[in-house]
């Protein structure tokens, strides 16, 4: 041993190091979902407007599912933009935990961006999901698959990076 | 519209003169010429020089609402007082690094002006080595993050606003002290690997190391309460520590820069420790390095990062490499001609002192390696896990515990010999004294015997009375004035700094053991019971501020009759981001605080938290108390006179001093 002691420190460092640079190329927001490449959930949801369906049947991709709920402050901030893709991208609600008179109280105010709203109050269908929180954007193919999922807050940033290359024809 | 260009080709002249910095003293140290090393201190001075008329005018645009600069229309809005225009500067990833250039050109300014007695070869290395950090510094920041970049020719007319968590008093002054005290530690790093580069480190290098060390180290304790503070009050959940990455980010540095002041000490006056203290000066750097790749990086995530790029990251962690491995590998090659002293006995001073300083070292690593694990297991490819508050609370507060026992006696302990006989006599009482004390003051203020509560307050007393005993024994008899001036301020400061860490210590277990909380809905005219204490709603309002809007309710606090308090808890709505912030309302009392935040609202009413958070401003007194400790030991004559003595033989200043 001896003197090799005090090469200790720096070898330490340099795993470390290695560690870091293997960090980077992590994104610390993409949760791995259950649900990745798999067809919606099957699962029958009342909806806010009052019809029932499943996301299975309903959803007409491409398109993005957004899970969001009034008591999420997060989701106060990304609603301009979701109002603004509404335009050009079809996006259906998943009303997370919420209840029905908020949501729709807040979908009055703010402006109503979604197709539909399926109304987990519970939260099954956000089980099914794989839901951990809210906001969350799934984007649905035009097969009727998850193609990923997006934690967060979704907005000009992060619809350029991550979701515009699946909307050619959309101009934002 | 081109008063910022003159900042920016300020900015780029900076960056000239510290890679000259970084060089040409350098190659004058090998080859002896004596001018190159002397050009050491002109270009540390013109570094600043240019550093800060880059910042002042970006703070001149800031304050001119200049928004054809990307980064000031991203943070800044018209709408904002002065006082937040101008710290909006440091509220962004941007502006904190230019704030960071700045403190880093003044301490190295700083540095050129009062080495002045050191030998020329060192002080040209210990400058060109922060030369190298201001290089870092100055092209990250140029090259991925540069302030100054331009809108034009689509100048927007106002700005995007500022994030409004950083709205805030506790920003103004919150990052300028912590960085103040990270990039302080740049200083005994360059201190340390100049020595090593000489290979001379011996009782003077950290006897000149040591006031810039304290320095460093009372300005992030400052820093880092003002964090906390802030948190407490402005992220209106009523907590004060979080266990976040970023916080961890700034408590892994303090902690080995504790080590680091102690340690310092004991290389001082009994010369041991020497290849120890060198590696902790370069770790607390690398430590706070370390601290602003996590955060910048986005790396991990927390509720601090609010600038997160992998190409920003992948930049600093290059520069990383370069200064930790640089550092490091010189450490490997020339420690062990550092000369060891043999281990000594562990119940003398320096064995207290090598404890110590070995819990903190461990507890940072602890700590280093609860923030890094998620990051880990993500590596291998083992899923996502996320490390909480449990973990951190079961292994940091056992070793506090550990270490306040040793702290308590350690000032006692003579110098390399054990004396168990003369310490168990004077501390026998105070240990029966502060168990007493645990339990009588637990059981009287919250009627039950929490474990660890008991064992901090204990420990409170323990480590109090451990200080003023000595103090006691050191200054009886005749003039104990006179006895006192000659034990010298960094005495002083040792005792008023251990009483600070006693004060928090008693904060924490209280507030920890004995935290009232209760969510409750209330109504115009409801009133809630917590403790002795009624809160009663009396009214509901929207009040306007210069950039929000806001739902205020008035809280008034009753003790039976009496009416204690009217606190004005408030939910803003910030209007150009839209963004919502809670003001928590907050009645200050010395024993603690009443602590009302509003929650959401409810149909009719408001969801209402409400908290009695016993003593939680003795964690502030007790902080300021060690800065203030820290400050003190500064003003020790030592550091000076000898300083003076090396160059003026005829003691001028030793007896304006002395």
């Amino acid at each position: 041993m001896g003197k090799w002691i005090y090469a200790l420190p720096v070898a330490l460092a340099l795993g470390l190091g290695l560690l870091f640079n293997k960090g980077l190329s992590l994104d610390p927001q993409a949760m791995p979902s259950a649900l990745i490449d798999q067809p919606l959930p099957s699962l029958v949801v009342e909806q806010l407007q009052g019809d029932s369906s499943s996301p299975r049947d309903a959803v007409q991709g491409p398109a993005l599912i957004n899970v969001w709920a009034t008591w999420c402050i997060s989701c106060v901030v990304e609603h301009p933009f979701l109002v603004t893709l509404s335009e050009q991208v079809p996006i259906y609600g998943l009303n997370y935990k919420d209840s029905d008179a908020k949501a729709a109280q807040w979908l009055l105010e703010k402006g109503d961006p979604y197709v539909l709203n399926w109304a987990d109050r519970s939260g099954d269908l956000g089980l099914e999901f794989g839901v951990t929180g809210a906001p969350e954007t799934y984007l649905v193919s035009a097969t009727g698959q998850i193609v990923f999922r997006h934690q967060g807050v979704i907005d000009q940033r992060v619809w350029d990076q991550k979701f515009a290359p699946y909307f050619p024809e959309v101009s934002l | 519209m081109l008063v910022p260009e003159f900042g920016h080709i300020a900015f780029w002249l900076g960056f000239g003169l510290a890679v000259s910095l970084a060089i040409i003293p350098q190659i004058g140290s090998y080859a002896g010429w004596r001018s190159w090393m002397s050009a050491s201190i002109g270009l540390a001075h013109g570094v600043f020089l240019f550093s800060t008329i880059a910042f002042v005018v970006l703070l001149y645009a800031f304050l001119t609402d200049d928004f054809s600069v990307a980064y000031i229309a991203k943070q800044s809005n018209t709408a904002m007082p002065w006082y937040f225009k101008a710290s909006a500067l440091w509220g962004g990833h941007e502006g904190s690094l230019m704030l960071w250039i700045w403190v880093l050109a003044l301490w190295t300014s700083l540095v050129a002006a009062l080495s002045t007695n050191l030998p020329l070869v060192l002080r040209a290395r210990i400058l060109a080595v922060l030369g190298i950090i201001c290089v870092g510094f100055f092209s990250f920041t140029g090259v991925t993050s540069n302030p100054f970049e331009r809108t034009l020719p689509n100048v927007p007319a106002d700005g995007a606003d500022l994030n409004p968590l950083l709205q805030d008093v506790g920003l103004i002054f919150h990052p300028p002290l912590l960085y103040v005290g990270y990039v302080g530690f740049a200083v005994a790093f360059a201190f340390a690997v100049a020595a090593l580069q000489g290979g001379r480190l011996d009782a003077a290098w950290a006897r000149w190391t040591r006031p810039w060390t304290t320095a460093a180290w009372a300005f992030l304790t400052l820093g880092i309460a003002l964090g906390s503070w802030w948190a407490y009050y402005e992220l209106g959940w009523g907590g004060w520590w979080f266990w976040d990455p970023v916080e961890n980010a700034s408590l892994m540095p303090w902690l080995v820069g504790t080590a680091l002041v102690h340690s310092l000490a004991v290389t001082e006056k009994r010369g041991n420790f020497r290849a120890w203290t060198v590696l902790l000066a370069i770790s607390a750097f690398c430590l706070s390095l370390l601290g602003t790749f996590l955060v910048r990086s986005g790396i991990l995530t927390s509720v601090h990062s609010f600038a997160s790029d992998p190409e920003r990251g992948r930049f600093i962690l290059y520069f990383l490499a370069i200064v930790i491995g640089g550092s490091l590998s010189l450490y490997a090659v020339r420690a062990g001609q550092l000369k060891a002293m043999g281990t000594p006995h562990w119940f003398s001073r320096e064995g207290f002192l090598l404890s110590n300083n070995l819990l903190l070292v461990v507890s940072a690593t602890m700590i280093l390696l609860g923030t890094l694990y998620p990051l880990i297991i993500d590596a291998l490819g083992m899923g996502r896990v996320s490390v909480g508050p449990p973990y951190f609370n079961a292994l940091f507060v056992p070793m506090a515990v550990v270490m306040f026992v040793f702290m308590g006696i350690g000032p006692l302990a003579p110098w390399s010999r054990p004396d168990s006989g003369w310490i168990w006599r004077q501390m026998r009482f105070v240990l029966g004294i502060s168990l007493v004390v645990g339990v009588a003051v637990s059981w009287a203020w919250g009627g039950a015997l929490p474990f660890w509560t008991v064992a901090g307050i204990a420990c409170a007393i323990w480590l109090a009375a451990g200080s003023l005993i000595d103090l006691y024994h050191k200054t009886r008899g005749n003039r104990p004035i006179a006895r006192l001036q000659r034990l010298g301020a960094g005495y002083i400061g040792m005792v008023i700094a251990h009483l600070g860490v006693a004060v928090v210590t008693f904060g924490v277990a209280m507030v920890s053991g004995f935290v009232q909380e209760r969510d409750v809905r209330m109504a115009l005219g409801d009133s809630h019971t917590l403790d002795v204490y009624e809160f009663r709603m009396t009214s509901l309002d929207v009040v306007n501020g210069p950039n929000w809007v806001a739902d205020q309710a008035t809280i008034e606090i009753f003790k039976g009759e009496d009416r204690v308090a009217t606190v004005t808890p408030q939910k803003r709505k910030y209007t150009v981001s839209g963004q919502i912030m809670t003001e928590a309302g907050i009645h200050n009392r010395w024993d603690g605080d009443l602590f009302v935040a509003m929650g959401e609202p409810l149909e009719g009413a408001w969801g209402i938290r409400l908290r009695i958070k016993p003593f939680i401003n003795f964690l502030w007194l007790g902080s300021i108390l060690m800065a203030l400790g820290g400050a003190v030991a500064l003003f020790d004559p030592r550091y000076r006179t000898r300083f003076a003595r090396q160059t003026q033989p005829s003691g001028a200043a030793g007896a304006v001093h002395g």
